[in-house]
């Protein structure tokens, strides 16, 4: 069956708490997931108490400052610190979201920030993103033509170009994968929404002459089909995009070449 | 999942596994098919519930001995019957990983399913034709 409660190695214990100093007037508690793979110890929660007037206002901004400033053992990625790279993407009060766009005015209570769901943890917040990253190098996102190369450019009309919008905005921050339960369950074979959100975009592209072998390689019960419309992925994509939408439309293709 | 256990294969490798099963697409096609007949199908058979209701064996009988009544009846049992099977195979390849378990709770299904679509043909062609 599949495992709905977390092994007991897995299982969360109160870890440290971190004060602000004394006088602190705009205090804000982050507790944060805590694991390390250089022990034994089962993973913990920290809090850390976080002085906002201090502070920039996103979550990354505290992030980075309880890093430099707190405890400079928390570990996470974070590169462009403007929601074009992806890479901190993380559990952030609920749901996965970038957390240098997530403001900290935008969560009640404490900032409750943990890594990606089930996905294996590499440490605190980075969690092991190789299977993600394997199955978007399955999808093939490269334009693959057999016609003869033309001189220029492969040509494209506007109105084929705006089939792309929607699609080529991803940036692999893997929320929406990570968001999907049915990901949870069967992501050694379900795609997921983020590589079949890029296997769409190629499949509509105009210019692509291997929309056939596109599609062959994705028709599986798995591959394709574990797809059952939970919509976690649309809601939580921090870009706004609808892989959801593109899935749908990758079973119409799927429809339509049957009849 | 990725780097779990001893499993040396490349991550790509491990996405690629035994490569396309190239179905899965006849089965969508079927769940949403049934789905359609199943919504009219369903408001006919709460009519046919609600005038039966009380009636006695005799007047069941000469309900589904119209051929319209018999024939919508025999509808909603296959489409009712092929949208369970597959729902609920859908649902067992989610949540059942092993694959011993998951063949037997697979076969299983289709057994059930089957059987009891049998079972309720045969009950209504009973009514319709039985003396």
């Amino acid at each position: 069956m599949v495992q709905f409660t977390l092994p007991k190695n897995s299982k969360l214990t109160e870890g440290e708490t971190f004060k602000a100093a004394p006088g602190t007037k705009n205090v804000k508690r982050f507790r944060i997931y805590r694991w390390s793979p250089d022990d034994t110890a089962n993973p913990r929660i920290d809090t850390y108490e976080v002085d906002l007037d201090k502070c920039g206002p996103m979550v990354l901004d505290a992030l980075i400052k309880i890093k430099n400033e707190i405890d400079q053992t928390l570990t996470f990625r974070r590169s462009c610190r403007e929601g074009i790279c992806g890479s901190c993407a993380m559990n952030i009060d609920g749901a996965n979201t970038l957390a240098c766009t997530k403001g900290i005015d935008e969560c009640k209570g404490d900032v409750k920030i943990y890594p990606l769901p089930h996905m294996p943890v590499i440490k605190d917040l980075v969690p092991d993103l190789t299977n993600f990253y394997a199955q978007h190098a399955f999808v093939e996102p490269w334009l693959q033509t057999k016609s003869a190369e033309p001189e220029k450019e492969w040509r494209q009309s506007h109105e084929d170009r705006e089939k792309l919008d929607g699609l080529y905005e991803c940036i692999l921050c893997a929320c929406c994968s990570t968001s999907c339960p049915s990901y949870w369950w069967n992501g050694d074979r379900y795609l997921g929404p983020a590589a079949l959100l890029q296997a769409y975009r190629w499949l509509i592209d105009s210019r692509d002459e291997a929309t056939g072998e596109r599609l062959d390689d994705l028709e599986d019960p798995f591959r394709l089909y574990r797809c059952h419309t939970i919509m976690n992925c649309a809601k939580t994509c921090p870009k706004g995009l609808n892989p959801a939408k593109a899935i749908a439309e990758i079973k119409k293709m799927m429809v339509e070449r049957q009849a | 999942m990725a780097g779990s256990g001893n499993d040396m294969r490349t991550p790509l490798a491990r996405v690629l596994h035994l490569g396309s099963a190239k179905s899965g697409t006849q089965d969508h096609i079927r769940q949403r098919l049934t789905a359609v007949a199943i919504a009219p199908l369903s408001i006919f058979f709460l009519v046919l519930l609600v005038a039966l209701t009380g009636a006695d064996y005799e007047t069941a009988r000469a309900w589904l001995g119209n051929p319209l009544v018999g024939i919508l009846a025999l509808c909603l049992v296959v489409a009712a019957i092929v949208h369970m099977r597959i729902g609920m195979q859908i649902v067992i390849e989610d949540y059942v990983i092993a694959p011993g378990a998951k063949h037997l709770s697979i076969i299983a299904n289709t057994f059930f399913s089957y059987g009891v679509g049998l079972a309720c043909l045969y009950a209504v062609l009973k009514l319709a034709f039985g003396s």
